[in-house]
C-alpha cells in the first residue's frame, strides 16, 4: 500500500461528508438498516468524522423521491432526527423540505432546527430560480443555515421524475440570497460538470460538493481551476467508494496541505453553523501532534 | 494486479488529460498495479481501426513489458482475419469490439465468428458497456450502451469464446449471469470499474452471489479515476476483505 492510501484510511485530520443519506423503515426497502450500517462501516474505514445527512421522504415508496409529500417529509425528517439522536458524535442533519408547501416547509425547518438540524435539503420539487424558494432562502438566512440543493449538471431538457435545476438555475436563487451559502449537490452526480463551474463562478455563496458516482479524470482539476479549493466540499452521496477515490486523487493532485484540509473539512466547518462539528476541533489538535511525527508521509 | 481496462489516446466528446503511455506507466507505479491491457480510445470511433491499431502497437512498444496491446477489430471489415493474426503476433491478450458504436446488433453472425476465432487463438474479447454516464453524453454520442442481450449472445456462441465485459453495473451483470448456463457463465468475466460499493454494496453482493473469481481489476483510465476500483475493494465488508479476483495474466497469456 502506498502512503497516499494509508493517509486516506488512517486519517490524520477530520473529514466531513457533506452529502450523505440514511434510510428508514417506511422507505420501502427491507434492507434499509443494512444500508445505514454499511454507511457507518465504510465511513469508519475512510475516516469520516461526521456524516451530514438527509432522508428524502419515503424514497419513492409512498410519494416520489424528488416530489415528497408533506407527510412523507415529516416521517423522513423524524427518522433523520432519530439517527442523529442515536449517533450524536458522528451524524448531523439536513432538514428536507418541499418548497411547494411553504407553511409545512417553514414549520419543518423550525421544528428540526430546534432539535439540531444544521442545514436545509432541497430536492427537485421546484426549479431553483422559482420565487417559491425565496421563503426557504429567507428562513435559511435567519437561522444561519446552508442549503444543499439537488442539481443536474447542465440541464438541457426536462427529465422525468424531477423538476431539475442546474448551476445556472441555482445561481439565480443564490444571487437573491447573498447571505446564504448554497451547497451545489454532487458535481459527479450526473450531467456536464464543465457547464456548472463557469455558471457559478461569480456566485461566491455557492459551494459545490464533489460527491456522486461520476469519477471522470479532469473533473476535480477543472473544479479547482475555476472555483479554487476554498469552495469545494468533500462528500460521498450514494457511492462511498467514489468518495474515497476522489479523496485519494486529491492527495496526489498537487494540493497544499492547507487546501486539502479545506476540502476535507474546513470549508464545511465554515459553511455550517459555528460549533456544528465539535470533534473536528478536538481531532485537529491531535492531528497536529501526529503530523509532527509523520513528516514526509505524503 | 493487472488493469484490463486502460486506454490511450483522446476521446472525441470531452477533453481527457494526458492520455499517454508514459503517464499511464507513472499511474501504474503510483497505484501499485503491475501491468495494463491497453486499447486505443479513438479507434472505437474510427470507421477503420487499422491505423489506430498501428499507432497503438507503436506507442506501446517502449513499454511492452507492462503495457499489453488490445487492438480493435471490426467483424464487418474486409479481411479482419489478418487483423486478428496481427494481434496474435503482437502478443495481444485480447481484442476490443464495440458493437454499439458500429451499430452491430446482438445476433450478428460476424461478431460471433470473430469472437470464436479470437478465443481459438487464446485471446479474450473485451467489450465496453459505456464510456460515460448516460446523463452527461454529448448530443452526438448516440450509440447507447452495450446491451445485455449482446453479451449473452456472444457468451453462447461457442466454447472457445472468452469475454471480458468492462464498465457494467450490477443490474446488467446479474441479468447476463443468470441468463446463462453454468458452462456459459464461465466464459464471461467482468471488470469492477463501474460497480457501486457501499452503502449499497453492489460489489459485495456480486462477490457473494456470483463469486469473485468472475471479476477482474479494471479502471477505464484515462476516462475515470484510477483510484476507484481499489477504493471499492478497500471498502468491502470484513468477510470479503482481501478476496482474490481472477488473474487475467494467467488466463490469457498470448
Amino acid at each position: 500500500m502506498t502512503s497516499a492510501r494509508d493517509d486516506a484510511t488512517t486519517p490524520v485530520e477530520p473529514l466531513i461528508d457533506a452529502h450523505a443519506h440514511f434510510y428508514h423503515a417506511a422507505a420501502g426497502r427491507a434492507d434499509w438498516a443494512e444500508v445505514n450500517a454499511a454507511r457507518f462501516r465504510a465511513g469508519d474505514r475512510i475516516g469520516i468524522t461526521y456524516h451530514v445527512a438527509s432522508v428524502l421522504g419515503s424514497y419513492g415508496f409512498s410519494s416520489p423521491t424528488y416530489f415528497p409529500s408533506p407527510k412523507d417529509i415529516t416521517v423522513g425528517n423524524d427518522a433523520m432526527l432519530d439517527v442523529c439522536a442515536r449517533e450524536p458524535d458522528r451524524v448531523r442533519m439536513f432538514v428536507t423540505v418541499n418548497p411547494n408547501y411553504t407553511d409545512h416547509a417553514l414549520a419543518e425547518i423550525a421544528r428540526c432546527v430546534r432539535r439540531g438540524a444544521i442545514g436545509i435539503k432541497l430536492l427537485a420539487s421546484r426549479r431553483a430560480g422559482d420565487p417559491l424558494l425565496d421563503p426557504i432562502g429567507d428562513a435559511a438566512a435567519e437561522a444561519g443555515l446552508p442549503i444543499l440543493h439537488h442539481i443536474w449538471q447542465h440541464r438541457r431538457r426536462e427529465w422525468p421524475s424531477q423538476e431539475i435545476s442546474d448551476g445556472a438555475d441555482l445561481a439565480r436563487l443564490a444571487e437573491r440570497h447573498p447571505s446564504v451559502t448554497f451547497i451545489l449537490a454532487h458535481i459527479g452526480g450526473g450531467g456536464d460538470y464543465m457547464h456548472t463551474f463557469p455558471a457559478i463562478v461569480d456566485c461566491p455563496n455557492i459551494c459545490p460538493d464533489i460527491s456522486g458516482s461520476g469519477v471522470d479524470r479532469g473533473m476535480l482539476d477543472a473544479a479547482l481551476d475555476v472555483l479554487g479549493p476554498s469552495r469545494l466540499l468533500w462528500g460521498c452521496d450514494l457511492t462511498m467508494e467514489t468518495g474515497l477515490a476522489k479523496l485519494r486523487a486529491l492527495e496526489v493532485i498537487g494540493l497544499s496541505d492547507d487546501d486539502l484540509s479545506a476540502i476535507r473539512w474546513r470549508n464545511a466547518a465554515r459553511v455550517f453553523p459555528a460549533n456544528s462539528f465539535p470533534r473536528c476541533t478536538v481531532a485537529i489538535g491531535a492531528a497536529s501532534n501526529q503530523q509532527a511525527t509523520t513528516t514526509g508521509r505524503r | 494486479m493487472i488493469d484490463v481496462n486502460a486506454l490511450i489516446g483522446p476521446y472525441p466528446f470531452r477533453f481527457v488529460p494526458h492520455p499517454d503511455p508514459d503517464v499511464l506507466i507513472q499511474v501504474l507505479d503510483r497505484e501499485e498495479v503491475s501491468a495494463a491491457w491497453v486499447g486505443h480510445l479513438p479507434s472505437a470511433f474510427y470507421r477503420d481501426p487499422t491505423l489506430g491499431n498501428r499507432e497503438l502497437f507503436a506507442r506501446l512498444g517502449p513499454h511492452r513489458d507492462r503495457l499489453r496491446p488490445v487492438p480493435t477489430i471490426r467483424p464487418d471489415w474486409p479481411r479482419w482475419q489478418n487483423a486478428l493474426r496481427d494481434a496474435a503476433n503482437a502478443g495481444a491478450p485480447a481484442i476490443r469490439l464495440y458493437p454499439p458504436q458500429w451499430q452491430i446488433g446482438p445476433h450478428d453472425s460476424g461478431i460471433r465468428e470473430l469472437a470464436l476465432a479470437a478465443g481459438e487463438q487464446g485471446m479474450a474479447v473485451l467489450l465496453t458497456v459505456r464510456f460515460e454516464d448516460l446523463r452527461q453524453r454529448h448530443a452526438m454520442d448516440s450509440a447507447g450502451d452495450l446491451s445485455a442481450a449482446a453479451i449473452r449472445a456472444l457468451a453462447r456462441a461457442g466454447d472457445s469464446v472468452r469475454l471480458i465485459v468492462t464498465a457494467a453495473g450490477r443490474d446488467m451483470i446479474e441479468e447476463v449471469h443468470w441468463g446463462l448456463t453454468a458452462v456459459e457463465q464461465r466464459r464471461v468475466h467482468w471488470d469492477i470499474s463501474w460497480i457501486w460499493g457501499p452503502p449499497e454494496d453492489h460489489l459485495a453482493k456480486l462477490f457473494r452471489t456470483i463469486g469473485p473469481e468472475r471479476f477482474v481489476f479494471g479502471t477505464q483510465w484515462p476516462l475515470r479515476l484510477t483510484q476507484t476500483p481499489r477504493a471499492n475493494l478497500d471498502l468491502l465488508p470484513d468477510d470479503l476483505r482481501g478476496v482474490s479476483l481472477a488473474d487475467p495474466g494467467a488466463m490469457f497469456s498470448a
